[in-house]
C-alpha cells in the first residue's frame, strides 16, 4: 500500500506544486531569521534545503507547518493555503522534527493511535502495523516511549508523521546525532517514500547526504535563498574538479599553478577531464616528477562553502 | 479508517483524561486522601462546638467545601501541569501540527479538566459519607456548579501553563493565586462568622460564590442568593473562556 493518501497529484490536469512559498518574511526582535524567501517545490522531489546554523530552515519548515507565524508572505502546501485552509495544509503534511520529543505517558501505539486522531482518523491500527514494520517497531509496539533508546525514538517520530499518509513529509536534521546503522535505515525507507510519491524536503549538515539524496537543492543565508538548482547543476556551477600529484619536485607544480601540501602532494584545480592531460604534460615537461595521482570529484560541500562565501 | 472532524478533539480530550488517569495514584487519591485528612482533623476538633445554618452540624457542613476545593484545585492542576509538561518537554508540538482548531484545544483541555475535577470530588465525596450526614436538597444546582467551577479553573490553567514558562512561574500563580482564593473562599467557614469588612472581601472572591453556590445544592440554604452566585460564576467562565480563546487564536506562546 502505497504510504501516501491520493492526492492532487491524480489529477494530470492539475499541476500543483507540493510547496510553494512567495515573499515570505518573518522578524524576531532584531533578527530578520527570514527577508523574503520564494521558493517551489514540486510533487514527487527529494528536495534538500541547506543553509549554516541560523540561516532560516528550521523558521521556513515552522512556517510551513503553522508553528510559525510569518511577518509577510504566502506559504501553501498542496494548493492549501497555511493560514487560510490550514486544515487541509496540515494533513497534507507530515514533520519530523529536529529535538527528540516525546510523550512520556504512553506506549508507542498509544501514541501512533493519538496521533492518527488528532488528524481525525480513527480505526488506523492496519495502517500503524505497517508503519511499525517498516521502520522495524513492531516489536516495541507496547512498549512505553520513556524505555526505548534514542535511535528508537527518532524512529517514532518518523511514524508519527506518518500515521495520517501525508503527501508532503519534511524532515528537520533527522540524522543528528543517530549511529551509522540508523541513519541508513532511515534513508532506505525514505527514499522508499519518495519512491511511493511522497515528496520529500529534508534539511541536514550533512552535506554528503544531501547529494546522495536530492534531486534539487535550495541553500538559505540570513533567510535569503541564494542558490536552488539541480544538485548535478549546483554542482556543474560551482565545483571544480581536483587533480592531486605526488611530486619529486613539488616546487615545479606550484610554478605551475598548483597548492602544495608540504608533504610532496600538490593540487590542481580543472572544470574538464580534457584538462588533466595537458596539465600532466606541463609537469612533465618542467621534469616535476610525478609518482602518484589522484582525481577528485566536485562535492556539494566545496559547492556550499563556495556559494556561502559568495553570498 | 473513518475520518470525523470532530475525531481531533476527541482524541485530546481522551489523551488528556488517560495521562491523569494513568497516574491516578498521584492525580485523583492523593487529593482524596488529603481532603480526608482535612476532615478528620477539623471535624475531631470543631463538630461538638460548631454549627452552621442553624442546626447543621460543622462536618456536615465542611464537606461540600472541601468537595468543591479539591475539585478546583486539581481541575486548575490537570490543564496547567499538563501544558507545561508539554511545553518545557517539547511534546507539545504533536498537538500543534495536526489541523485541531484552537476551539478544539480549548474545549478538549478544559473538558479534561473537569473531568479529574469531578473524579476527585466524587472520590472525596465517597470517603467523607461514613462520616457525617448529609443531604442533596438540590442536585441540579451540585453538578452546575461543579461543572462551572471546574471550567473555571480548568480555564485558569491553560492561562497558567500557555503563559509559565517555567515550573516555578506556574507554582507561583497556584500558590499565590489559587490556594488562598480557594482557601479564603468559605470552605471552612460561614462568612456570617466573620466581621462585617471580610464579609465585603468575600464578596469580591468569585470563588466563594462557587463554593457558596455548591453548598446551596446540599443544604438547600447558603451565605447569599444561588442565582446570585450563578450570575457571577456563570460570567467569570464567560470571561475567562474568552480570554482563553483569545490567547490561543493569537497562538500566544504556543506558535510565535
Amino acid at each position: 500500500m502505497p504510504f501516501c493518501s491520493a492526492s492532487r497529484e491524480a489529477d494530470p490536469a492539475v499541476s500543483i506544486p507540493a510547496i510553494r512559498i512567495a515573499a515570505l518574511t518573518k522578524r524576531y526582535g532584531a533578527l530578520q531569521a527570514l527577508a523574503g524567501v520564494d521558493l517551489e517545490i514540486h510533487q514527487g522531489e527529494f528536495f534538500g534545503l541547506l543553509g549554516p546554523n541560523g540561516a532560516g530552515k528550521t523558521t521556513l519548515i515552522s512556517a510551513l507547518a503553522g508553528l510559525v507565524r510569518p511577518d509577510g508572505g504566502t506559504l501553501e502546501v498542496m494548493g492549501y493555503d497555511v493560514v487560510s485552509a490550514y486544515r487541509k495544509a496540515r494533513r497534507a503534511l507530515g514533520v519530523v522534527p529536529q529535538e527528540l520529543v516525546f510523550d512520556p505517558f504512553f506506549s508507542v501505539r498509544e501514541l501512533l493511535r493519538i496521533q492518527s486522531g488528532y488528524f481525525g482518523i480513527r480505526g488506523n491500527d492496519d495502517w500503524i502495523d505497517e508503519i511499525l514494520a517498516s521502520l522495524d517497531l513492531t516489536a516495541k509496539a507496547g512498549v512505553n516511549m520513556r524505555a526505548l533508546s534514542g535511535g528508537m525514538k527518532r524512529r517514532v517520530l518518523v511514524a508519527q508523521a506518518l500515521v495520517h499518509r501525508p503527501p508532503v513529509i519534511v524532515l528537520d536534521e533527522p540524522t543528528a546525532g543517530v549511529d551509522v546503522e540508523l541513519r541508513q535505515g532511515l534513508w532506505a525507507f525514505v527514499r522508499k517514500l519518495n519512491r511511493d510519491g511522497h515528496t520529500i524536503v529534508l534539511t541536514t549538515h550533512y552535506l554528503e547526504e544531501a547529494e546522495t539524496l536530492c534531486g534539487r537543492i535550495a541553500m538559505l543565508k540570513a533567510g535569503r535563498v541564494v542558490a536552488l538548482d539541480s544538485t548535478a547543476n549546483l554542482l556543474q556551477r560551482f565545483a571544480t574538479h581536483s587533480l592531486r600529484v605526488r611530486l619529486e619536485r613539488p616546487q615545479a607544480g606550484v610554478e605551475l599553478g598548483g597548492v602544495a601540501d608540504g608533504e610532496g602532494w600538490v593540487a590542481f584545480g580543472f572544470d574538464a577531464y580534457a584538462e588533466v592531460e595537458a596539465l600532466l604534460a606541463r609537469l612533465r615537461e618542467a621534469a616535476a616528477g610525478v609518482h602518484e595521482i589522484r582525481l577528485g570529484e566536485p562535492d556539494l560541500e566545496r559547492v556550499f562553502v563556495e556559494v556561502m562565501q559568495r553570498a | 479508517m473513518h475520518e470525523s472532524p470532530f475525531t481531533g478533539f476527541r482524541t485530546l480530550l481522551y489523551k488528556e483524561v488517560l495521562r491523569f488517569w494513568k497516574v491516578s495514584f498521584q492525580t485523583v487519591m492523593a487529593p482524596v486522601l488529603n481532603a480526608l485528612l482535612f476532615l478528620l482533623i477539623f471535624s475531631h476538633v470543631l463538630d461538638r462546638h460548631v454549627t452552621v445554618y442553624g442546626d447543621i452540624a460543622y462536618t456536615s457542613f465542611l464537606v461540600p467545601g472541601l468537595v468543591m476545593m479539591s475539585l478546583l484545585q486539581n481541575a486548575f492542576a490537570n490543564s496547567s501541569s499538563s501544558l507545561i509538561q508539554s511545553k518545557i518537554t517539547g511534546n507539545i508540538i504533536f498537538v500543534l501540527l495536526p489541523p485541531l482548531s484552537y476551539h478544539q484545544f480549548y474545549a478538549a483541555y478544559v473538558l479534561a479538566a473537569v473531568a479529574r475535577g469531578l473524579f476527585v470530588g466524587c472520590g472525596v465525596l465517597l470517603v467523607a459519607l461514613p462520616f457525617v450526614e448529609l443531604s442533596f436538597a438540590q442536585p441540579l444546582w451540585i453538578l452546575t456548579f461543579a461543572v462551572l467551577g471546574g471550567a473555571i479553573l480548568g480555564s485558569l490553567g491553560v492561562i497558567a501553563g500557555i503563559w509559565a514558562d517555567k515550573f516555578d512561574q506556574l507554582a507561583g500563580f497556584q500558590n499565590f493565586l489559587i490556594l488562598p482564593l480557594t482557601m479564603l473562599s468559605g470552605v471552612f467557614y460561614s462568612i456570617h462568622s466573620l466581621p462585617q469588612l471580610w464579609q465585603d472581601v468575600s464578596h469580591a472572591n468569585p470563588f466563594f460564590f462557587m463554593i457558596d453556590g455548591f453548598r446551596y445544592g446540599f443544604f438547600g440554604q447558603s451565605d447569599v442568593s444561588p442565582w446570585l452566585s450563578l450570575a457571577v460564576v456563570g460570567v467569570s467562565f464567560v470571561l475567562l473562556a474568552a480570554l482563553t480563546l483569545a490567547m490561543l487564536a493569537r497562538g500566544y506562546k504556543l506558535r510565535a
